[in-house]
Formats: structure tokens, sequence, C-alpha cells
């Protein structure tokens, strides 16, 4: 233990023995499992095997590395728009998903039928700011002081009618992000280095830049700006900020929006590599452990906790999901999170939390 | 007028702690199970039976189990749905690999399965708290989906992937597969659910329910009351997961009848259940009876009732519709009675109570 | 065994009074603030004790620590003669220590009854399988338990808020039923943050009987946190001075009144 004095119980896993205990214990379990699959040389194949492939194609390894990268990006993204809500409201906004889709379903909507493709943009931002006024004065407005699992489960039914709204209006079919009309690149860039080549997809570092431009946008924005300040307030007390006169419900409209604006981003960055559907609302959630890696209101947390749950579940996939039987990307970002938890239960970024009464 | 407590006099504790100490009440849950045990399975037909009171009874008792562990210890899970495949699965296995054993002793037993799992995940909750949990919870959800799908010694290697639910009888009646009546199978579920009702109405009127609550309410506090976190929260993980494990036990082997169980206990069902939950009232039982009534029947509704009332809709839309009017209404009732139904009901009584002259 | 006290200078009613409580040399940091700075004190069966000290002065941190909740890196403290290294709360209740809190910690969602019966909690014993069933011997044992819980409720003539939701209660009665709620436990050593904050004059005078009748009627020994020095002084038989988490004085309450160093700490003084 640290000399922080923190609360004795909880700290059962703080004792390195048990923590080590715990490692070990999971690996023999793993190995136990391994040899339920195979049955000869599994500790070989667990901690040898992979590490040696890896050593063997580095091309292989860096193309694995920069589709981790990519993905964690979107996850980021996710998470940041998330962020920018439980920052300023709270709110544990399970719709930000939701956000994503909906936003680029109505730019692909909006397109379909007849609209310019940039003209679509600026519509699709004006729908976003109704539905974030449509959600201050709705759902956040009378549910103001409720514990904070009642607006939690008020995302949840801001969710289901997004859903079941979006697919009224657009149709439940997937559909192609407009990607030529927003002159994002196509193609691919091949890289011949490692003794191999390692494709990137232009649209995927069209992507990380853009990310990249829009969080240190949100960042200045935050800092240097009348209401950047007057969110940072809200977010450290909403009730100091309504003692010195910030309006809670003009805040509350500016951040889902922002949020809104991230969600139309994302939306289109990851329209374009697959394509527009009510699925990606599952691959959204991804966005929930990136937040437990970073913190809830850590916007550097979110960038960096999407991108090791990112490179972690590709790496993961690609070298140990094999080994039993694969597909274990859809669960293994949840205990990459988890196994971090337990060393750091703040998180990434966040402080060490002092338990007072 | 005919709902009061007045001249009914409690001379004993005991008196004063039953569950439901007015008499009116007693005499309320006597007519219910009398409806519940004769009437439906005389008017009711088997569309009826199969398609609104077996989902009914059975989400009931997931819905319990969710709301012992968030309603009453106060930890969030998006798993449940999980945990009531560990159920299925299990009662599944035990089945084939003990083809004597009584079927409602297998059920019940596969929830002790659950129950073991359920500890497993819960493990964290000593770590984390709130939200934190709740995405803790999911990894359970994405990890037992994918081993169901993945780990073929489940469903006993069969090629589709499918369980199929094997004949089972209960005193010379078939209760599973394919040749078992839908009122044998709804009495199964529904002396199930009651027996485990009542058991769950126990543990939270007590010394075990008081703890929960306690942990809930403010956990340092009932820490320095002797309570000893770890066991309380992982307690309620295994009750919890317990009742969903026979749940979900029961929702294959009574209800649907085998098929692809991975897809059926997705994240969906998880939230559906927590649905229930919030909208039934958190922290009562018989406001998951209500909230698993309200959100089982609503599609049903969706999908018969409207175009009885002359309201033409293809099956994709009112699909569609009924996404955006159970979002619609989880937000109103959150709105209205953040409660939940259970909330409501009391306040009904209440105005019952002093009806007509409420000064 | 280490009773042996650290600071004789008690009060002439108490002075034999055998050691319940022994705090010797305690430290305790977050990070790099020092809370508690080499604090010694001692209690002592079947008197009350007082805590006192100016905001920010580590009361209720040496509570916290008293009943494990806070860890000392450095120090030790023996209850009943016995030393507790890393002690956890749940023991600290175990051991016979209760107490109540600076801001009401009851639990808000459950009744009155309720609450002061998880005060019970440690002393039932039927298991999981009984509490399912709610007949014969688990009933019993509730039953035997909401007799004393109901003597409790008399004791604060609470009785009729017994079966409403203390979350709604006003915040006086909140404070009478945690401490009703601490009474259940049926402790040896009874810790009081502040149990009077907030009260208007008459509740204090109320809960100036209660602690009063608790200490006299059962024998607990109480160690109370407080401002009102008018309480400090009628209540308590000994006194101990805290100021920014190091212990300044010690003694009974005259004698306390008199100590320049505190009439310094509570007045200020040029320096």
């Amino acid at each position: 233990m640290s000399d922080v004095a923190a609360r004795p119980a909880p700290n059962l896993l703080a004792n390195p023995w048990i923590k080590a205990g715990l490692i070990v214990a999971g690996l023999i379990a793993a190995a136990m499992l391994g040899a339920r699959l195979d049955g000869s040389g599994t500790l070989y194949k667990i901690f040898i095997d992979p590490f040696d492939q890896m050593a063997a194609a580095p091309d292989l390894l860096a193309q694995t590395i920069w589709e981790g990268l990519v993905s964690g990006v979107l996850y980021a993204l996710i998470a940041l728009g998330f962020v920018l809500i439980f920052k300023a409201s709270g709110v544990f906004n399970f719709a930000q998903g939701i956000m994503v889709v909906f936003a680029a379903l109505t730019l692909v909507g909006l397109h379909e039928k007849g609209v310019p493709a940039w003209l679509a943009v600026i519509l699709t931002l004006g729908v976003m700011f109704l539905l974030a006024v449509a959600i201050e004065r709705v759902v956040l407005r009378p549910l103001v002081n409720q514990p904070d699992i009642i607006l939690f489960m008020a995302t949840f039914g801001i969710t289901y009618f997004l859903i079941g709204f979006g697919e009224s209006v657009f149709g439940g079919s997937p559909k192609q992000m407009i990607a030529d009309q927003l002159y994002l690149p196509k193609g691919a860039i091949d890289l011949k280095i490692l003794g191999g080549l390692v494709s990137l997809q232009k649209i995927d570092i069209a992507a990380a830049i853009i990310a990249s431009v829009m969080i240190a946008v949100l960042a200045l924005f935050f800092q240097y700006t009348r209401i950047g300040r007057a969110l940072r307030a809200v977010a450290d007390s909403h009730k100091a900020a309504l003692s010195v006169g910030i309006s809670l419900n003009q805040i509350w409209v500016i951040v889902w929006f922002t949020a809104g604006i991230v969600a139309l981003i994302t939306g289109i960055m990851w329209g374009a590599r697959s394509d527009v559907s009510f699925a990606l609302e599952i691959v959204a959630l991804k966005a929930l452990p990136v937040l437990i890696l970073g913190g809830f209101t850590s916007i550097p947390g979110a960038i960096i906790g999407g991108l090791i749950i990112g490179i972690g579940e590709k790496i993961g996939e690609f070298y140990w999901g094999p080994l039993i039987g694969g597909g274990i990307e859809s669960w293994l970002a949840y205990f990459i999170a988890l196994g971090f938890l337990l060393f750091r239960p703040q998180g990434l970024f966040g402080d060490k939390i002092i338990e007072r009464i | 007028m005919f709902y009061r407590e007045a001249g009914q006099f409690k001379s004993t504790y005991a008196a004063d702690m039953a569950v439901f100490p007015i008499r009116q009440d007693r005499i309320g849950l006597a007519i219910i199970l009398l409806i519940a045990f004769i009437g439906i399975p005389l008017i009711g037909n088997d569309f009826f039976i199969t398609s609104v009171m077996i989902p009914f009874l059975v989400f009931s008792l997931a819905a319990i189990g969710l709301n012992i562990l968030t309603g009453y210890t106060g930890l969030i899970s998006l798993g449940t749905a999980a945990f009531m495949g560990v159920g299925a699965y299990a009662c599944y296995k035990l089945t084939t690999a003990f083809p004597g054993v009584n079927i409602i002793v297998l059920i019940l037993v596969s929830g002790l399965f659950s129950a073991a799992i359920g500890v497993l995940f819960g493990l964290p909750s000593l770590r984390i708290k709130g939200f934190y949990l709740a995405v803790a919870t999911l990894a359970a959800q994405f990890f037992l989906q994918w081993a169901f799908v993945r780990v073929p010694w489940l469903f006993n290697y069969n090629a589709s992937g499918a369980i199929e639910v094997p004949q089972r009888l209960l005193f010379g009646i078939p209760v599973t597969g394919a040749s078992a009546s839908p009122e044998t199978r709804y009495f199964v579920c529904l002396c199930l659910v009651i027996v485990m009702t009542w058991f769950a109405s126990n543990l939270v009127h007590g010394k075990i329910g008081r703890s929960w609550m306690a942990v809930r309410d403010m956990d340092i506090a009932a820490e320095l009351m002797g309570i000893k976190l770890l066991n309380a929260k992982l307690l309620a993980f295994a009750v919890s997961s317990f009742y969903a494990g026979v749940a979900g036990a029961m929702m294959i082997f009574l209800w649907y009848g085998g098929g692809e169980a991975a897809d059926v206990f997705n994240i969906r069902l998880s939230f559906n259940i927590l649905f229930m939950v919030i909208i039934g009232g958190l922290g009562s039982l018989i406001g998951s009876f209500f909230g698993a009534a309200f959100i089982a029947s609503l599609p049903t509704i969706m999908k018969f009732g409207l175009p009885a009332l002359g309201v033409p809709m293809s099956g994709a839309t009112a699909e569609h519709v009924t996404f955006m009017l159970v979002g619609a209404l989880i937000i109103i009732f959150l709105i209205v009675e953040p409660h939940g139904l259970a909330r409501l009901w009391q306040i009904g009584k209440q105005k019952l109570r002093t009806w007509p002259f409420p000064y | 065994m280490n009773a042996e006290p650290m600071n004789v200078s008690g009060s002439p009613l108490r002075d034999e009074g055998e050691v319940l409580l022994a705090v010797q040399n305690v430290s305790l940091r977050f990070g790099g603030v020092k809370a508690i700075t080499d604090v010694s004190f001692d209690i002592r069966k079947g008197e009350v004790r007082a805590i006192i000290g100016p905001n920010g002065a580590g009361k209720t941190s040496m509570l916290n620590c008293i009943n494990g909740f806070y860890q000392p890196q450095e120090g030790q403290i023996s209850f009943k003669g016995q030393r507790r290294d890393r002690m956890k709360p749940h023991r600290a209740a175990a051991a016979g220590i209760a107490r109540t809190f600076q801001n009401v910690a009851l639990f808000k969602g459950m009744s009155t009854l309720d609450n002061i019966m998880t005060g019970r909690t440690l002393k039932m014993k039927r298991g999981f399988f009984w509490q399912a069933l709610r007949h014969g011997p688990a009933m019993t044992e509730e039953i035997e338990h909401r007799r004393v819980v109901e003597d409790i409720i008399d004791f604060l003539q609470i009785e009729h808020i017994r079966k409403l939701p203390v979350g709604k209660l006003p915040y006086g009665l909140q404070k009478r039923v945690e401490l009703g709620r601490a009474l259940a436990m049926e402790p040896e050593l009874l810790l009081l943050d502040e149990p009077m904050a907030g009260m208007n004059l008459e509740e204090k005078e109320d809960m100036c009987r209660f602690i009063l009748d608790v200490n006299q009627q059962f024998g607990t020994t109480i160690a109370l946190i407080e401002h009102d020095m008018g309480v400090v002084m009628d209540l308590s038989d000994r006194v101990v001075v805290l100021e920014y988490g190091r212990k300044i004085a010690d003694g009974t309450p005259s004698e306390v009144k008199a100590d320049q160093k505190v009439i310094d700490a509570y007045l200020g003084v040029a320096h």
C-alpha cells in the first residue's frame, strides 16, 4: 500500500500477494482452457508462439497495430461525446452510440432524398441541434435533481426512441456513406517497411487527422471561451454554477449539441469504413470499457483509453484469439478494462479517491 | 370505503411483521392466485397462455432476480440475459447427462450454476461502484454469449448450435418437449414463480434484505454496523443470478422449447429486464410483476392490438413504432413517477384507503 | 497489554476507571496532508469523553481511525486492552464500537424500524436457509430483536415515526434515529460525531438528556465531538483538545477551559 490512508476494506486486491495470486490463477485457468482445446504444448502456444509470430513478421504486427489504432480512434470519438455530456450534466449518456448512428443515417437519408451532400451535412447539424433542444426540454429539464440511475435509464429511453424513429423514417436496411461526395479520400497507401507490406487506408488516416483536429478544437473551446469556462464550472458543481448566474438549460443544450457534432463526425468516419446501420449499436458499446479505462470525465483519458482498447483487442484477437476459437473481440475490451480496474479503480487519469464521512 | 384497515389491530410483532398486514390485501392476493390457477387455464386459449402468460411469468422471475441486485442492493447489472443463458445451458447439459432426474429439480439446480458464475462476475463489485460496475457486467454479457456460441460442449456438439429440449415427464405428464401442453407448462411456471417469489419476499423482509438495502443506501454506514460489504454484495449477486438462471432455464424449456439459445440471451434482453425493474419500481417485488407485464405485453399489443383497432401496420413498421413507443414510455414513466409502477400502486391504495373522505 | 494511561490528569470522579480505549502516538496522512500528528489519549470505561477543537483539527479523522474506517500510518489503538492493527470497520463493530455521523448517514430508503433493526444484524445468527423460510427459528429471532428495538424506540420517543421512511423525517428526528441505530448494537463504546449540530435549543436539550441517560442507564462509554462549549462542559467527564491534528490539552472541562493554549486556539492569538 502507498502511504495514502485509504479505506482498508475494498483494498483486498491492492495487496500484491492477492493480486499476484489472481494473475497466476488466471493464467493457470487459461492454460487449462487451452489444454482442453488442443491437448499439447498449450503453454508454448500462449506464452511463446504469439511473440514468435510477432518477431517473425513485424509487418503483420504493424498492420495489426494500425488496425487497432484506427478502431481505437473511433471508440475514442464515441467516448469523447460521452465524456462531454457526463462532465457537464452528470448524465451517463447511453444514447451516444445511437446518436452516432442516427446522425450518419440522417446524413445519408437526406442525401438519398436528393439533398446535395454539403447541404445535407448542414441540415444534419440542424437536426442534431433540434435533438439537443428536444432532449433538454423533454427529458433533462423534467428530470433535474433525480438520482443518476433515473437519468441513465432515461437515456435508454432516448436510445430506443432514436432507433425506432430512425428506422421508421429512413428504413432499417444498411446504407452506404456518401464518402465521395464529402471528398473523403479513397484507396490505400502501401508502405514497404519491416520487410513486408503495410497497407494504410487513406480514409483511416483522414479519420485520425480529423479526430486530432476536433479534439484540439474542443480543448481550445473549453479552455478559452466564455461558454467553455461555464461548462467547466457546471462540471464541478451544478449548484455553484447556478449561483453565479450560469443557465444550466442553455449549457445542456450546448453540450448535447456538441456531443451531436462529435457524433456526426464519428458517424461519417465510421460509415465510410463500413456501412451505416443500427448494427453499429453493439460496436458503440465498446466505448464503455474505454470510459472505464480513461475515467468518465477525462478527455485525454477517453482518447488514450480508446487507443489502448483498440490496439489491445486487435492484437489479442489476431495472436491469441485462434487459440480459443476466435471471435474474442466481442468481449476482450471489457476484460482489458476490468483487469485494469483491479489495479487502478479510479481510471487512468482519475485522482485517488479519498472517501470521507 | 371497502379498503380500510380500521379495526384491524395487531397484538403480536409477528402479525405486525407480516408481508401483507392488511386483511383486504390478503383477500386480494387469494383472488389473484385463484384466477391464476383456475381462471386463466379455463378461459385462456393456447395462444394467450403461450405468448402472454408464460412470457410474463418468466420475465417476472428474471425481473425479481435483477431487482434483488439493482433495486435492493443498488448494483446495476447489464448482464442479466447472460446469467439466464447460463441457467438454460446448465439445465440442458444436466438433463442430457442425467435424463432420469426430475426436470423441476434440474431447473432449480441449474440456477445454482448461474449463481456460481454470478458470484465470479460479482467479484469486481468489491472495487468498482455505480456505472463502472454496470460496464463491468457487460463483460459477463459478452463473454458468456460468446461462450454459448464458441464452446460446442455446451450444446452437445449439435451441428446447428441449437438446444433441442427433450421430452421430460412429471408424474407421467410431459412438461417439456413438443408434446407438453401449454397448460401443463403454464402450471409448472406458475408454481415455480410463486414459490420463488415467496422465498424472495422472505429474504428481503428479513435480516438479509435489510443488509442489502443498507449497502444500497449508505455502504459506509452499513460497514460500521458490522455488515461485511463483500459478503452482502456477493450474496446479492448469487441470489440474483440464481433467479435469472432459473428464469433462463424456464425460458428455453417451458416457453421456447429449444432453439438458438445464444441469440435469445442477447444484450437486448438484458436491457429489457432492466426496463422492467425500473418501470416496475426499484426495490419492489410486486413492481417486478408490473414491469414484466408491461414490457412483455407491449410488443404483443402493438403487433395484434393495433390492427384489431383498424390501424393498418406492416410487421416492420410495427416493430419500429414499438421501439419508439417503448422509448417514449420509458421517458414518460421516469418523469411522471421515477419510483415506478409500484409507487403508483401504493399511492392508489392510499387514495382508496381514505376514499371517499380524503380529509 | 498496554492499558497504562498516558495522561494522568483525569477527573476526580473517574480517576480510577479502567481504560477502555487507548490511542497511542497516532499519525494519519492523506498523501502529503497531515490530518493527525502523534496524538495520544485514552477513554476510560463509563466516562463521557469529549473531543473538541476548531474546524479541520482532525476530530472526525480521529473517530474514523478508532472505528477502523481509516488506517493511521503510525501509532496504535488498543480497545479493551487488545491491540488492533489494520482494523476493519465491521470488526470494530463486532468488538463493540458503534457510532453516529456528522452528516446523518441513515439508510434513507428504509423505515425507522428497519434502520434500527440493521443495528441488530451482528446479533442475529440465523443463516440463509432460515431467512429464506422466515418461519420457525428465524421468525422467533426476528421477534426477539424487534422487542429490543421497540424498547429503544420507546426510550428515544420516536414511536410515531416507526414505519416512516427516514429520508423524509426532519433533521432532528433523523439524528435521533441514528442514535437509536447505534444503540441497537448495544455498544461498549459509542462514538458521537457532532450529535447536536444544526439543532435548535429544545432539540439539543432532548439530545443531551438522551446521551446522559444512555451513559447512566446502560453504562455505555461515550466519546463525542461537539462544538457547543456549554454542552461539552455540562456533559463530559474529560475533554481532549485537538488543533491542526495535534493534541494541545487533555483534562477535566474546567482544567481545559483555563488552559492558555486552548484559549489561544479558540480565540486566536497574535503571533
